[in-house]
């Protein structure tokens, strides 16, 4: 299960970021901020090797003594769904693309996602 | 022996499959050296069970002497002590020899090799020419051989191999080397797979056991590793590392089962408290002290996972890998480290953390020692995780042991640097002679502050570097702020700020709000520190105006500036200016009046929606805007005036005033302007000669934009930034909107404005400023462009009709409207409208005039009424003076006249021209209205006004109410006139009296009223017939001059019935006698009575003349004497425009008409019905033919025969005087008289023609009559066909 999931603008800034305990959620943060230094390289990567453009997951980015960060998917189907309900996010014409998510039907598949903190 | 077993031989992997050697030592000894060097030199393909990939394989071997005690006990399943193959060597050439001892020797080692089972065996013979040449009773070669086939290889004979001459260099020798060694390898690799294969069946049962209770992972862990060992002898470590990879994932497994609460009893030797914490050591291929510990189910949790991991380390480093080292080995700590808080392992404090630092040491050593530094270099990305682990580990050690307070180590942090030194233990033998150990590292980083600092910041700095070698600007930033965090701790803030600014810049530049207020905080005790004011208050600002801080720390902040904004400023202390954006946000301003243009002196307010972002309430002793004046468009305005504005149209564009400030929120306003969207265009290079493209390209518009420097453009927002920008500094001098006093509440706030208008012009918002103490929050940019306009106007009188269109002939209200504009109506103030004849102003005493003040905007209801003055109207000959009640400067003054406005009699002739008083020409246009068919008169009107020299000209358009038609109407030789009266307005009128009479009265005629009524109603678009019978007595005159009036009066019903005015028509009438009267009938064909549908009948058309042709007549009607008979030429043509005859044979004709009274001319036609039924007759037509002067044949040229076919077919046959064929066009002929009228001017060549007579002039008696026409008796057939 997820600790924290984030969704990201191509401008690098959280569209959408959530955690479960409120109380790591600046080391979340941090955590989050640091690994897009290994999704900007493997995205450049993925440019320069002409590889299959379609493959949108990143893998392991950024292992930390207590977390594992994994960039778009991990193995089992959590990232299918949380993209699907992104999708949803952005059909909705009242959202802005740019702007922070703000969508409860979002949110609430993030909380699936979840671990639900004790 | 056990000795022996308690100490394998193993120690380094230089070792080699054991094959033993029996038999004749020193010739096995004389031939090692060749065997040894010729065994691995070819490979040998290693086919294996289980579906695995068959392999190629270089075989070594270690042959060592065999002794009973090599061969492995039942029980004991060591692979790597296990002698593979047994040889026996012997060079026996004599039977004698070998019947008395070899034969015994081998019989015993076979003895031996069957008591252990052990299948794998070879026995060689060595023959050599040298040999058997010293010996005289020798056998043949083959037959020692054979026997000891026969002996011992029971149908196995390939267990006997002869080597000949071995040390010889022959090709017999080589060939005999060759397939020994053939031999040799097979059967090696034979036992390699029937060994390891019955190995690893025995290790799968084992690990099937693993649920049972008594099963030992330490065991199992044994039996895999010397699988794991074999293949690592054979060289193949990819075999070998996934032995490793097994048992790894096999114990993660058990670990992660425990945590799920499924726990192993083996485990529990693995949950004792952790008491060493050395870490890694990879610099022996097999740490066999762990793995001792291992074996003797001793080994803890660290030294188990550190003894797989320096057998996985050595693998792939034999498998040049190092990089997968790396990555192995951060998540090999990582794991570690939660394996050991999953099992609930008791751990000293800090001891984790000596252990994970000087394991990633130990790594990056081993993998230094292995790679050079540019392959280091090349793989930072790699090693920079284990750089940046250990840097956090030793930082966190040094906040455990005090070595990072300000203030130096506890006693109590001292205690627990000893305790985990104790846990070190003592420096292991492989290096204590190097300086640079990771555990020297440590020790002496644990040993002093200054050495604490030293190691760490070597470590953060190398970090840093790497990071940025490989661009991973944000990890290296982290660190950096890591270091900062030290820095402070350290009271070092100098060195702490360039690390926190940098970081700040970046989370703010991509937006990530809890980062920066996080930074932010720790950047504000930093300035403190550094006792930057400037900076500390900006910061303090942001931190003060964040929503992620609570409210309590929100207010700290807050405080901090108010309470420096509060402190008397020393004599040297400037205002502090601050940038706005973190104290307030500008929501909307709206102006009132909303259009924001104004009439200089007017009242404009701006109200301005701020919503400040403190957590208290503040109060400001001013808050101001600058404003930017100029004078450009205030001044077109001016002279624009203002009707020329459209109402709700103000600079904003918006109809409502309101001016929204975008409220992009801090995030993604920050990444949005990070990247402003490429502005692009397509450029094209045309050569100018052949417009033929040069170059093509693409041009970036907003340029200045993208390559700006993202410093500056963040510099409002990062409080480091420093000095303010110069644009901030306050400009007193200009005109500024100003509100004192302002206490501005959190969340949003109105503030009201008034705005300077003393000056006409557009004034521009430029800054906003707000004072509270010494401290000034500014914007020094308002964007969207905020700005208004005063204008100043000229007057202006403009004079409108009240209904949508005015009525020529009746006394109509007209609206004048004086805006003053700046000018100010004093006393005696008139204005002087000169008179007109046909346009009098009728005024009434009880006039009186409105005054409204125009606020000066486009509110809903932009008048106030100001109250109702007087108007005196003095009317003399020639002007009309109204005196104006005095009016302030930009009101409106409105009143109403009467006029009215004299209908010209009817029909008006174009361009008539009306002299009013002799000075002002009024030119009354009139035309005919285009849909209405109105017409009207365009009157004008000379107005001087008290504020100018000039004569103003007005003009007002009239319509005529009426129009008016005439005809005249015949019977016979009777006559009427007949007047239609067309109201064509859209009032209701009476009409009365209508009169008609000649203008130049004669007695000859009289005109005989028909007309009944008195008075009628003529409602819109409704028209009056009216009729007069003319009678004369003797000649008609040939012109008539004849005037209509009738009287009308406006039906309404809210006014009192007004006076009767009269309408007058004028017309003239020319040629009204009757000259001649045309009258046809039809006759059925013979014998029928009535005409049948398709039967042909007789048209008999008689033409009589009815009085001779006047005088003026007869100059029109060419007459001409044949035989001495005067005959007037006409023309007859029988149409039928509704298709209801077919004229057969010829239809027109021209006669010759006698002049003589009742001269008779008569035309027999032959016309078909097509129809039955009562059909009208056809029509006759009747015209004056003119041949040309000179009566000469005109032969038509060929072009005009090419050009119109018909008109000169008909000009061929009227010159021939013959008559016309029916096939001719009927419509040709009216264009014949004007058509051939006009070729006559435009050629000059005499052409007959032809002329319409005059209504009246031709009289027809059969007009409207109509004949029986009965349906043909049989056309009724209907053909049915059956099929």
């Amino acid at each position: 299960m997820a600790v924290c999931i984030a969704v990201i603008a191509k401008e690098n800034y959280p569209l959408y970021i959530r955690s479960v305990p409120t109380q790591n959620e600046l080391k979340f943060h941090y955590t989050v901020h640091t690994s897009l230094d290994v999704v900007e390289e493997k995205i450049s990567a993925v440019g320069k090797a002409m590889a299959d453009q379609r493959e949108l997951y990143l893998g392991l980015l950024y292992p930390t003594e207590d977390y594992k960060v994994y960039g778009y998917v991990t193995n089992s189907k959590m990232f299918r769904k949380l993209h699907n309900s992104f999708t949803d996010v952005m059909c909705n014409p009242f959202y802005n693309p740019g702007d922070t998510i703000q969508s409860k039907a979002f949110d609430g598949m993030v909380s699936v996602m979840m671990v639900q903190a004790s | 022996m056990e000795a022996h077993e308690e100490k394998p031989i193993i120690y380094t992997m230089e070792n080699k499959p054991i094959v033993t050697c029996a038999g004749d030592q020193s010739l096995f000894t004389s031939l090692y050296t060749s065997l040894a060097q010729q065994l691995p030199k070819e490979p040998m393909e290693w086919r294996r069970s289980y579906g695995r990939a068959p392999k190629m394989i270089h075989l070594e071997a270690n042959f060592v002497q065999f002794k009973e005690e090599l061969l492995p006990k039942d029980g004991n399943k060591a692979l790597l002590t296990f002698p593979f193959l047994h040889i026996y060597w012997t060079d026996c050439c004599d039977t004698e020899v070998y019947k008395a001892s070899v034969k015994e020797d081998m019989q015993r080692w076979q003895n031996i090799l069957r008591l252990h089972s052990s299948v794998d065996w070879l026995i060689v013979v060595v023959e050599s020419d040298a040999k058997k040449k010293n010996k005289t009773n020798i056998l043949p070669r083959t037959s020692i051989v054979d026997k000891i086939r026969n002996d011992f290889c029971n149908k196995q004979s390939d267990r006997c191999v002869v080597l000949s001459d071995p040390l010889k260099e022959s090709s017999r020798s080589q060939e005999s080397w060759s397939s020994f060694l053939t031999k040799l390898r097979t059967l090696l690799l034979m036992s390699f797979t029937k060994n390891l294969g019955r190995f690893e069946d025995d290790m799968r049962t084992l690990r099937e056991k693993r649920t049972e209770p008594g099963w030992s992972f330490c065991d199992y862990f044994m039996v895999q590793e010397e699988l794991a060992f074999v293949f690592e002898m054979l060289q193949q470590f990819e075999d070998a590392l996934v032995q490793y990879d097994e048992l790894d994932a096999l114990f993660t497994q058990y670990v992660l089962n425990f945590g799920a609460g499924d726990g192993a009893n083996w485990l529990g030797s693995f949950c004792a408290p952790v008491r060493s914490w050395n870490g890694l050591l990879l610099r022996r291929p097999i740490d066999m002290e762990k793995r001792e510990l291992i074996q003797r189910g001793e080994a803890s949790l660290l030294d188990l996972r550190s003894y797989l991991f320096s057998r996985q380390c050595t693998l792939l480093i034999f498998l040049q890998r190092p990089w997968e080292v790396t990555l192995r080995a951060l998540e090999l700590l990582h794991n570690c480290v939660q394996e050991l808080r999953l099992l609930e392992v008791s751990v000293v404090p800090g001891a984790l953390d000596c252990w994970v630092f000087l394991s990633c040491l130990e790594v990056l050593h081993r993998i230094e020692g292995c790679c050079d530094r540019s392959q280091l270099e090349a793989n930072c990305s790699h090693t920079v995780g284990l750089w940046t682990y250990a840097t956090e580990k030793l930082k966190s050690l040094g906040y455990l042991c005090g070595l990072v307070a300000e203030n130096g180590p506890t006693s109590e942090d001292l205690n627990r640097t000893v305790d985990l030194l104790a846990g070190l233990g003592t420096e292991r033998p492989e290096t204590v002679n190097s300086m640079q150990s990771p555990y020297k590292k440590l020790k002496e980083a644990l040993s002093s502050v200054e050495a604490f600092e030293k190691h760490y910041l070597e470590l953060s700095h190398a970090a840093v570097e790497m990071y940025r070698a490989i661009g991973r600007m944000r990890s290296a930033r982290l660190v950096g702020k890591s270091l900062a965090e030290f820095y402070m701790r350290k009271g070092d803030p100098e060195r702490a700020e360039g690390f926190l600014e940098e970081s700040l810049r970046l989370y703010v530049a991509e937006g990530w709000s809890l980062q920066v207020t996080h930074t932010r905080k720790q950047m504000a005790e930093c300035q403190k520190l550094l006792r930057q004011t400037d900076d500390y208050l900006q910061t303090s600002a942001l931190l003060a105006g964040d929503a992620n801080l609570n409210q309590e720390e929100r207010t700290h902040f807050c405080q901090e500036i108010l309470s420096f904004a509060s402190q008397p400023p020393g004599p040297s202390d400037q205002t502090v200016a601050l940038s706005m954006a973190a104290f307030a946000q500008l929501r909307q301003l709206q102006f009132s009046p909303p259009g924001a243009v104004v009439h200089v002196g007017a009242a404009l307010q701006l109200e301005l929606r701020v919503r400040c972002l403190m957590p208290v309430a503040v109060h400001v002793g001013q808050l101001a805007a600058t404003l930017h004046f100029s004078l450009e468009q205030g001044g077109a305005r001016g002279r624009a005036g203002s009707s020329q504005r459209r109402p709700g149209q103000g600079p904003q564009g918006q109809g409502d005033g309101v001016v929204l400030f975008p409220q992009g929120s801090p995030l993604s306003g920050a990444g949005c302007s990070l990247t402003p969207a490429l502005e692009l265009y397509e450029m094209q290079d045309r050569s100018p000669s052949d417009s033929s493209l040069n170059s093509a390209g693409v041009v970036c518009k907003n340029v200045h934009l993208l390559l700006r420097r993202h410093d500056s453009n963040a510099s409002l927002d990062t409080p480091t930034a420093g000095v303010l920008p110069a644009a901030v500094a306050v400009d007193d001098g200009a005109q500024m909107l100003r509100a004192r006093d302002v206490t501005l509440q959190p969340g949003d706030n109105s503030i009201l404005f008034t705005a300077p208008t003393g000056e006409p012009g557009s004034y521009t918002l430029r800054q906003l400023c707000g004072s509270v103490g010494r401290v000034q929050f500014v914007q020094s940019h308002i964007y969207p462009v905020v700005q208004y306009e005063v204008y100043s106007q000229e007057p202006q009188l403009t004079i409108e009709p009240l209904s949508d269109n005015l009525l020529a002939g009746i006394p109509q209200r007209v609206k004048f409207t004086i805006a003053t504009g700046h000018y100010s109506i004093k006393k005696g103030d008139a204005l002087q409208l000169s008179n007109t004849d046909s346009m009098p102003i009728l005024h009434s005493s009880r006039c009186s005039a409105t005054i409204l003040s125009s606020t000066g905007g486009q509110l809903p209801s932009p008048h106030e009424h100001m109250g109702e003055r007087a108007l005196s109207i003095q009317s003399s000959e020639k002007v009309t003076s109204i005196s104006l009640p005095p009016t302030p400067p930009y009101h409106t003054l409105e009143f109403q006249l009467e006029v009215l406005c004299h209908i010209p009699p009817a029909p008006l002739k174009l361009d008539s021209e009306r002299l009013t008083n002799g000075e002002v020409r009024h030119r009354s246009k009139s035309r005919s209205h285009a849909d209405s068919a109105m017409i009207h008169i365009d009157q004008k009107v000379s107005i001087d006004c008290p504020w100018s020299i000039y004569s103003t000209l007005i003009s007002l358009t009239f319509y005529v109410p009426f129009k008016a038609k005439h005809t005249l109407l015949s019977a016979g030789r009777r006559k009427y006139i007949q007047v239609c009266l067309q109201n064509v307005s859209d009032s209701n009128f009476h009409l009365a009296d209508p009169v008609l009479v000649e203008r130049q009265p004669t007695t000859t005629v009289e005109l005989l009223s028909l007309n009944a009524k008195r008075q009628q109603l003529v409602c819109s678009q409704q028209s009056l017939f009216c009729l007069w019978e003319m009678r004369w007595a003797k000649d008609l005159p040939p012109c008539l001059q004849c005037e209509f009036s009738a009287s009308f009066v406006p039906i309404s019903a809210l006014d009192p019935p007004a006076a009767f005015k009269t309408y007058r028509y004028e017309f003239q009438l020319d040629r009204v006698s009757t000259l001649y009267s045309v009258k046809a009938e039809i006759c059925p064909a013979s014998g029928d009575k009535h005409c049948r549908t398709g039967t042909l009948c007789g048209l008999e058309v008689s033409i009589t003349r009815q009085a001779e042709p006047s005088e003026t007549e007869g100059e029109e009607e060419e007459s001409t004497e044949i035989e001495g008979l005067k005959t007037t030429k006409l023309m007859y043509e029988v149409v039928d425009n509704s298709s209801n005859w077919a004229v057969c044979g010829k239809s027109s004709g021209v006669v010759s008409m006698p002049v003589a009274p009742s001269a008779t001319h008569r035309v027999q036609m032959e016309v078909m019905p097509l129809f039955a039924g009562h059909l009208p007759f056809p029509n006759i037509k009747v015209f004056k033919y003119l041949p040309h002067s000179a009566a000469q044949v005109i032969q038509p040229d060929t072009d005009s025969c090419l050009e119109n076919d018909n008109l000169s077919l008909l000009d061929k046959g009227l010159d021939d005087q013959g008559d016309t064929a029916s096939i001719r066009s009927r419509g040709s002929v009216h264009s014949v008289g004007s058509g051939e009228q006009q070729r006559e001017q435009q050629r000059g060549l005499p052409m007959p023609r032809l002329e319409p007579f005059s209504p009246g002039q031709v009289f027809n008696w059969t007009q409207g009559r109509q004949v029986l026409v009965l349906p043909a008796t049989d056309d009724h057939v209907m053909e049915v066909n059956v099929t």
